[in-house]
């Protein structure tokens, strides 16, 4: 039995999501657009997939947009936003530690002329609300700020910093990727006040190649896609019918049980990182210690999911492959290759030591993760790490 | 234009003496194996020591020329059109026809290379020759012969049928795979031993190869790199059957026991005798390495011999004269390139000293391997028994 902890990554398939896609594959197969009765039952399967997932977020069943996952819905978020208040401002405001979903498409549209402000982190992986008023300019339209960090697990305050950017000037957006907090956390995009919030399906125990993006409703967007005019034209293309039921589903699977499930998830948490402390040079990111320990609060302030961690003197792709091979899967909080060091942002941003960039691996676990497996993986570590020591690259 | 037939040029194969028929069959065996990979039905045959590929049925040029030139022996492929033989008008007809097909913008220099291997055929071939030269030039008066340097080289074969060509494609030249024995390729994930794996191939020498991983060091898309690189190789060399052997023990144990500075040395020293045996098991007469004298510090003249001295097959280094950017343009012709530089960690960057000895010296090296006595030779068979064995098709 393998013990799966790169639930960031990507999630399980829930059985029940499979089961109920197989079953729309084999039987309900029509095109939503087709006029015919096998249309409108596929339309169906849509409509209740867009009637849970509205429901989950408090909103408007016309404020989702269904897309092909996380990335497709910051590429639309962002380029449909910029180019649709092209005329009200060129200025676009993000965080240095975004996914690169995020940050490759602020790099094009400053290559079609926009200018974009990256802003630092504190230590923590959060943005300090102070650092974002201080960036917001009259030619500002556009701020987008993770909600959850994919690396760390920090927790930005979203609810905070729109309610700055939106005492500045109503008329700028904020988008956030939740793609690591929906499902986890409870996300509320008015209570988050934000007009676009960013989802993909695979990390909550759904299917890949699906996800949705929410548009708050009145909000300036173009579609970066053409074709057939499907979703009121937002998002031309046959709607990916099972993937969108099964995302439906899952989403719907995620958020029951919600209180239990994330407090019992905290408590793992707590136990996990408190127990990689014990162990030797082991150090964590991402949460605050007060004078060495770890508060069950400062443990709360965080995802539920994600654990950081960095270990002396071991090279993480080395610890990731001796984990692997026990049957742990894990990731590496930078992907390293011999000789082309790619340095992950946000452990650059959060100032890690030098020594420690190559050294980090990230624990991401799920609603299913159990304390065995979490005392496997720690008698594993304890294991391991001190034969690795003995043979470090000079 | 849609050619019927090809005809198959070999050069090397043609000298050989009285085994010649051996090279000419292993041809023919290594095209029926390419061509069975592509959609269509092929017939290859041999008449009259000419070589010719049939097509059968529908099928794809680009994708047939693409499966023969990875076939080593072919020197050149000829696509060829072939006529029914009749009286002469109609050839000339055929020819006509054959040019303004194949040259519709027809401002070229030409000659005629007609053969009469026929001899019942009533015009001769320096009558053809003639005549059809005519022929061309009062259908196409544009075009100009030139017997010296002609652009066009218009070849008119008569034997049981008529076949007219002009063009030619070069083949990948070398020997037919399986005429030259059996030799193990040290295959790691750079850029040099596959090159030299295809170019040992070339000269007709069927390919194994060893691969050394050294998990949790390297990782398994470390070994499914070398995989696809063996599979690139096989385009070429045929089935391949590569050895997986775990080396973490023992780079470890020459780790701990041994100076730093000669890591690298005696590390390479174990991997060609672990080579080396499993070369000898499998009927390997010699092991193939893609060293270069003088592009790492393993690599220098010192360092090769001091790795050499633990072989008694004969190494071959294809490359040993070739300069980084010459292996490059081979990697690249063979579509190698762009997955040698995946980057994956592989077993010999991982222990790399700061300072490696570049001009070791034997007696220093046996020395420091003395060091190891008591565990070597267990950590060598158990890696041994490690060998997994993935035939790479």
């Amino acid at each position: 039995m393998s013990i799966y902890l790169d639930n960031s990554a990507t999630t399980r398939t829930f059985d029940e999501v499979t089961e109920y896609m197989t079953r729309i594959m084999k039987e309900n197969f029509g095109n939503p657009s087709s006029m015919h009765m096998a249309g409108v039952n596929a339309e169906k399967e849509v409509k209740i997939a867009r009637e849970t997932i509205a429901k989950i977020l408090k909103a408007d069943e016309k404020e989702i947009i269904f897309t092909s996952g996380g990335t497709e819905s910051d590429n639309l978020a962002l380029i449909g936003c910029a180019l649709a208040n092209r005329r009200a401002g060129s200025h676009l405001i993000t965080t240095k530690v975004e996914h690169p979903a995020v940050l490759e498409t602020m790099k094009y549209l400053e290559e079609q002329g926009f200018s974009v402000t990256y802003l630092d982190t504190e230590s923590d992986g959060r943005v300090n609300p102070e650092t974002l008023k201080n960036a917001l300019t009259d030619q500002t339209i556009l701020v987008s700020v993770m909600h959850v960090n994919n690396e760390i697990g920090a927790v930005n305050d979203i609810e905070t910093l729109s309610g700055i950017v939106k005492s500045y000037n109503p008329a700028v957006l904020f988008h956030t990727d939740a793609v690591q907090s929906f499902g986890k956390l409870n996300v509320n995009p008015k209570k988050l006040k934000a007009d676009l919030v960013s989802v993909s399906a695979h990390k909550i125990h759904g299917p890949k190649g699906v996800g949705f993006l929410y548009v708050k409703d009145g909000t300036k967007i173009r579609p970066i896609l053409f074709g057939g005019g499907q979703q009121k034209g937002m998002r031309s293309g046959t709607e990916n019918v099972p993937g969108i039921a099964g995302m439906g589903l899952a989403a719907k699977l995620s958020y029951q049980d919600f209180e239990s499930k994330t407090g019992a998830m905290y408590d793992l948490k707590r136990y996990f990182v408190e127990e990689l402390l014990n162990l030797d040079g082991v150090s964590i990111n991402g949460i605050v210690t007060d004078g060495g320990k770890i508060t069950d609060e400062a443990v709360r302030q965080t995802a539920p999911h994600i654990v950081s961690a960095s270990f002396e003197g071991i090279r993480a792709e080395v610890l990731l492959h001796a984990l692997e091979a026990k049957g742990i899967y894990v990731s590496s909080g930078s992907a390293c290759a011999s000789n082309k060091p790619a340095v992950s942002n946000t452990l650059l941003a959060i100032g890690l030591p030098q020594k420690l960039l190559d050294s980090t691996l990230r624990f991401s676990m799920s609603a299913e993760t159990t304390r065995e497996e979490i005392d496997t993986t720690l008698e594993v570590l304890a294991d391991e790490l001190p034969k690795l020591r003995r043979f470090i690259r000079q | 234009m849609k050619y019927s037939t090809y005809l198959i040029k070999y050069a090397e194969i043609a000298i050989k003496g009285k085994n010649r028929y051996v090279f000419e069959d292993a041809l023919m065996h290594r095209m029926r194996l390419a061509l069975k990979q592509i959609d269509g039905e092929f017939a290859v045959s041999k008449t009259q020591g000419r070589m010719y590929v049939d097509c059968k049925s529908d099928y794809d040029f680009d994708e047939l020329i693409a499966a023969l030139k990875k076939v080593f022996g072919i020197n050149a492929i000829c696509p060829m059109v072939r006529v029914e033989k009749k009286d002469f008008d109609s050839l000339r007809e055929e020819v006509i026809r054959y040019v303004s097909e194949e040259y519709p913008d027809r401002n070229k220099t030409f000659k005629v290379f007609a053969r009469r291997a026929d001899k019942s055929f009533p015009v001769r071939s320096t009558e053809m020759n003639c005549a059809l030269g005519e022929a061309i030039l009062t259908a196409f008066p544009e075009m100009k012969v030139d017997v010296h340097t002609p652009e066009i080289e218009l070849n008119v074969e008569v034997r049981e049928d008529v076949c007219i060509y002009s063009k030619q494609i070069p083949g990948p030249g070398g020997m037919p795979i399986g005429t030259n024995g059996k030799a193990m390729l040290l295959l790691s994930g750079g850029i040099d031993s596959p090159v030299a794996g295809y170019m040992i191939a070339k000269r007709g020498v069927k390919i194994d190869a060893v691969y050394f991983h050294a998990p949790p060091y390297t990782s398994e898309r470390a070994k499914q790199k070398v995989v696809d690189l063996a599979r690139i190789v096989a385009g070429y060399a045929g089935t391949i059957c590569l050895h997986v052997i775990n080396f973490t023990d023992i780079q470890l144990a020459i780790y701990e026991k041994c100076p730093h500075d000669e890591l690298t040395i005696i590390m390479r020293r174990y991997m060609m005798r672990i080579a080396e045996q499993i070369a000898k098991e499998n009927d390997c007469l010699g092991l193939i390495t893609g060293e270069s004298i003088g592009q790492v510090a393993s690599q220098t003249i010192q360092s090769l011999s001091v790795t050499n001295e633990v072989c008694t097959l004969p190494v071959f280094r294809p490359l040993i004269g070739f300069d980084k950017q010459e292996i490059i343009e081979i990697s690249e012709k063979i579509n190698a390139f762009e997955t040698s530089i995946l980057p994956y960690e592989d077993c010999c960057t991982i222990f790399v000293a700061k300072h490696p000895v570049t001009k070791p010296n034997l007696s220093a090296i046996k020395r420091s391997e003395t060091k190891l006595e008591d565990v070597i030779d267990e950590l060598v068979q158990k890696a041994i028994e490690t060998d997994e064995v993935i035939n790479v098709i």
